[in-house]
């Protein structure tokens, strides 16, 4: 047992539900008690989703328990596949049904024989894996399916598209920013002359699914899911695919460089090569570069930083700070544990110290020693933010409803090194305003200190240090004033001179 | 009685495939409510993000709350069971020392058949600190009987009445010295006032149970003592170590209509006396709930048809809204009946009762109450249907185009993208919706939707579905 308030990955049934409910027409169906689907809340609340989310529940009760589901599950897979006509229907298990040790697999096969739809149980141990490796497996079965009864019937048609073309998979339902990744994706390909073949599971049909393999290459735009699919996709099929996050300049060039790699080897007459693309958009469509090199960001140099997220945000973003702006990242953290060794390789030479750990208290505490200007991880690392008052930048999931923004705001592409530019900038207090708070010591923060709001009852000012006081920017002079009266209160000093304002100065800095 | 409310009413029952909260949310609301207790949820990964994701931000305030997370060792009974327990309880007692460590076991303590129970006792004993045992697992219960299990649980652990009769020594001990300083606050006077009135009218105890917002406990408790109606304790209490005594003297009322566990322990265990009564939610409820009361305790009421009356005035504004609109209840949190009642009462239109559970004989009263209130109304019986289908529910809601939908958040968005008005139901559950101060609350989020709509309703884009997606839903 774990004594556990909070979790950065869902249980692995989530997972499953976000791959199904992400392709069109695929309904899944869990196997589980009243009130574990509250995965639709979720979808419904975060997402804003206008549709009804397409889970159910094949309610697990005391009558379940006694004689096991006999004919529940089954009925349930028909009814739905009679009243919503899915293509697909995903059987999905739930630690309750794990423990319960119920042959689903029986099932679907008795199911499947009596309804319309495809049915599949999703092949996920909810006590093995997390939700994120639970969409990756998922991802993959579904794929696997569809291409291998493709196979069967002889309907696999493998031929390339006479254009290079490209699947972007693991766009889907829940994932951070994942809508406006997949717009920028999909305008990257398209200046670089390709056509997407499928994007995969967001808005995707798994009717379409056996036309994936048409493609030149795959594309996989995120760690964390997506990747087996595409490893499965080029040991069966031989697709290349690339699995280069283009987050940050940098990134953002050595993948499409990747890309004409693998165009240039399909391609038989004119090689294409994208460099003056990536030097045109590097330099003068994102203004990242430009950011970079200007005096705003020679502020930040040094300043210290700590990220913490999921591994392909996390590792990205601690290469955008430390490589494309300058700054030093005291520790960079992911709580995908089971990626640690990939994590590790890509952030090696970027950043002090690596935390690898799901437990958010370590993190707090990690924080708390550090003390950095800036944080970038998720809602969870905000929340220690605030309690430590340093701003936070939210860069990757566990999410609240504000991180699915309805305007446009890729982390991907060109258009996302733009993004996170405005991001970590505004996340750092922002240069001559801290550069003036440090020489006058803090915001004006109307501290207390006598019961009335004016303080010059009992103190007075000589006239050269009124003057003084006069030629401090008025947004701290009230601190200065508190500050030094506080401290001539604390000597006894009943009148303040210029000499006593700087004493006190000296007082509070040290 | 309650045969005979089922002759008239007629009750359905579907699937059981409906949404609702995991009853462990109760944890909640109760963690806030006793001050001084700790819950320990027993359970899986799947329980701790439901109540991180459905509680939101409540998590980060350092809630008196945690995950006992069930590891595959637990599972396979690799690890014991009672050794586990005791490391994370002792961890607990030495970071918060509360008084009461709550256990609230699930589906997977239930399946593996955890003996929660049994080990309580014994951790106890070793821990020197009180462990109640819950089971509020959703293979058993909806949403809000979390905390009628909670409840019930907790009613094993008042002390007995004869207790009771010390402490009224002391309080009227107390009340002597009170006496002295009275002229210091005119407050007090009244409190002092009435004390004396109640010891000449002298009824026997009355303890109030179910959890309500402190505010609203003593806005009902006042409201009884108008009517010189003394309340001498609610279950629960503010701190766990303050549990009012129960005995075969005392009498007990239920507040929510979702305590029907509590209720009949603490008949059948602690031998009280239950007032069955409709439960005061609206101005009609609140005084129907008093008027119940006094009559068991042979007291005239005053001015309460007049209080009543002045309520019903204050809402003015609210019921022109309202009049004649219609309303289905999609059920999820057992106060479907009260709420379907007060709005009929209102002026609005019933369609459907969606209720997940329906005790008859707890709610025999409500149910009475429903009745007669449709009768004055001059409008027909709505259907009560236990255990809804919200498949079916849906169909009936498109053929019906009710003109409010009150729902679970998961179906709420794609209803409003459907151009049919709705209303989180979780929302009645959190806010204050008790007494005559609070049926103003009620209305408050009933008409928010409408006068939503007040504003919005002339711009053309009421249905934000495409077309083909039209026929999908569920």
């Amino acid at each position: 047992m774990k004594l556990a308030y909070w979790m950065y990955a869902g249980p692995a049934h989530i997972g499953t539900l976000r791959v199904a409910s992400s392709f069109k027409n695929v309904h899944a169906i869990m196997h589980a008690p009243l009130g574990d689907d509250y995965f639709n809340v979720m979808r419904s609340m975060l997402e804003r989703e206008r549709d009804f989310t397409p889970v159910t529940a094949s309610i697990v009760d005391r009558h379940v328990l006694a004689r096991g589901s006999q004919e529940k599950v089954v009925d349930n897979i028909t009814r739905k596949d009679k009243e919503e006509r899915p293509d697909l229907i995903v059987l999905t298990p739930t630690c309750t049904s794990s423990i319960l040790q119920e042959d689903l697999q029986n099932f679907v096969d008795r199911a499947s024989t009596t309804s319309n739809s495809d049915v599949i149980l999703a092949d996920v141990n909810h006590y093995r894996v997390n939700e994120l490796q639970a969409a990756d497996r998922t991802l993959e079965q579904v794929v696997r399916y569809y291409l291998e009864k493709a196979c069967r019937q002889g309907t696999l048609d493998q031929s390339l598209t006479k254009e290079p073309s490209a699947n972007i998979i693991g766009i889907f339902t829940l994932g951070f920013h994942n809508q406006h990744d997949c717009r920028e994706l999909k305008r990257l390909l398209q200046d670089l002359n390709i056509k997407v073949n499928k994007v995969i599971p967001e808005g995707g049909s798994v009717k379409d699914l056996q036309s994936l393999p048409k493609a030149w290459f795959n594309l996989v735009p995120y760690r964390e899911i997506g990747l087996m699919t595409a490893i499965y996709l080029e040991k069966n099929f031989g697709m290349p695919y690339v699995s280069i996050t283009p987050m940050g300049i940098v990134d953002t060039a050595e993948c499409v460089r990747q890309i004409q790699k693998h165009v240039n080897n399909l391609v038989l007459n004119k090689k294409v090569d994208y460099e003056p693309y990536i030097d045109q958009q590097t330099r003068f469509v994102s203004q990242a570069a430009w950011f970079s090199r200007s005096i705003d960001c020679q502020n930040l140099t040094g300043k210290k930083a700590v990220v913490f997220g999921d591994a392909t945000h996390a590792a990205s973003i601690t290469r955008i700070l430390v490589r494309e702006m300058g700054i030093r990242v005291s520790c960079t953290g992911t709580y995908c544990k089971h990626d640690t060794e990939w994590f590790k390789e890509q952030v090696q030479g970027f950043c002090d110290e690596i935390l690898i750990t799901d437990d958010h208290t370590e993190v707090g505490d990690m924080i708390a020693r550090i003390e950095p200007s800036a944080i970038f991880g998720t809602q969870m690392e905000r929340h220690i933010g605030k309690r430590l008052d340093i701003p936070c930048g939210v860069i990757s999931s566990p999410v609240h409803i504000q991180n699915f923004p309805l305007g446009y705001r890729p982390f991907l592409g060109y258009e996302g090194t733009n993004q996170i530019a405005d991001l970590i900038y505004n996340s750092f207090t922002l240069g001559m305003e801290d550069h003036l708070l440090e020489i006058f010591g803090g915001h004006d923060t109307k501290e207390v200190i006598t019961k009335s709001l004016s303080t010059d009852t009992d103190l007075t000012w000589n006239y050269e240090s009124q003057l003084e006081l006069k030629k401090i920017p008025g947004f701290v002079r009230g601190k200065i004033k508190r500050n030094t009266e506080k401290f001539a209160r604390q000597n006894n000093i009943t009148t303040i001179t210029v000499e006593i304002m700087y004493a006190a100065k000296e007082a509070l800095s040290a | 009685m309650s045969n005979k409310i089922s002759e008239i009413l007629t009750f359905e029952c579907e699937t059981g495939n409906y949404h609702t909260f995991c009853p462990i949310s109760c944890v909640a609301w109760l963690y806030q409510k006793i001050e001084d207790s700790f819950f320990l949820v027993v359970g899986t990964k799947t329980c701790g993000y439901f109540l991180q994701n459905a509680l939101g931000v409540m998590i980060f305030a350092e809630p008196r709350y945690a995950m006992a997370e069930l590891e595959e060792g637990d599972i396979s009974a690799q690890l014991n069971d009672y050794k586990e327990l005791k490391r994370l309880c002792l961890q607990i007692k030495k970071d918060r020392n509360p008084s009461v460590i709550i256990w609230i076991g699930t589906c997977t303590t239930e399946i593996i058949k955890m003996d929660l129970e049994g080990m309580a006792p014994k951790l106890e004993n070793e821990l020197g600190i009180p462990i109640v045992v819950a089971r509020a697992n959703g293979l058993d219960y909806a949403f809000t009987q979390g905390e009628d299990t909670v409840l019930a649980a907790m009613a094993h652990r008042c002390p007995e009445q004869n207790t009771l009769v010390d402490n009224k020594k002391v309080i009227q001990q107390d009340s002597t010295i009170q006496d002295f300083f009275s002229f210091l606050s005119l407050e007090k006077k009244d409190e002092t006032t009435n004390n004396s009135s109640i010891k000449s009218k002298k009824h026997p105890p009355l303890v109030l149970f179910g959890s309500l917002p402190s505010t609203v406990a003593s806005q009902l408790s006042s409201e009884l003592k108008r009517q010189s109606v003394q309340v001498s304790g609610w279950l629960p209490t503010q701190r766990y170590t303050d549990l009012p005594s129960l005995g075969d003297q005392v009498y007990v009322c239920g507040v929510n209509p979702f305590l029907s566990r509590t209720a009949t322990t603490l008949m059948r265990r602690r031998k009280c006396k239950l007032i069955g009564a409709p439960f005061p939610i609206g101005p009609d409820g609140t005084r129907a709930w008093i008027e119940k009361i006094c009559s068991v305790f042979n007291i005239k009421t005053k001015d309460l048809e007049q209080r009543e009356q002045q309520i019903w005035e204050n809402l003015k504004d609210y019921l022109d809204l309202i009049r004649g609109k219609s309303v289905f209840f999609m059920g999820d949190n057992l106060l479907e009946i009260s709420l379907a009642r007060f709005l009929i009462r209102c002026g609005m239109i019933v369609y459907e009762i969606g209720i997940p559970y329906l005790d008859k004989r707890y709610q025999a009263a409500e149910l009475l109450f429903l009745q007669n209130t449709c009768k004055n109304m001059g409008i027909p019986m709505p259907r009560i249907v236990e255990k809804p289908d919200n498949y079916n529910q849906i169909q009936r809601m498109r053929e019906l185009q009710p003109d409010l939908a009150i729902t679970g958040m998961a179906h709420a968005n794609p209803l409003e993208a459907r151009g049919i008005n709705t209303k989180w139901s979780v929302e009645f559950t959190f806010a204050q919706i008790h007494g005559f101060t609070n049926a103003r609350d009620v209305l408050e989020l009933v008409t928010r939707p409408l006068r939503r709509n007040n504003n919005l309703e002339n711009l053309g884009w009421n249905d934000l579905t495409k077309k083909e997606k039209q026929i999908k839903f569920n």
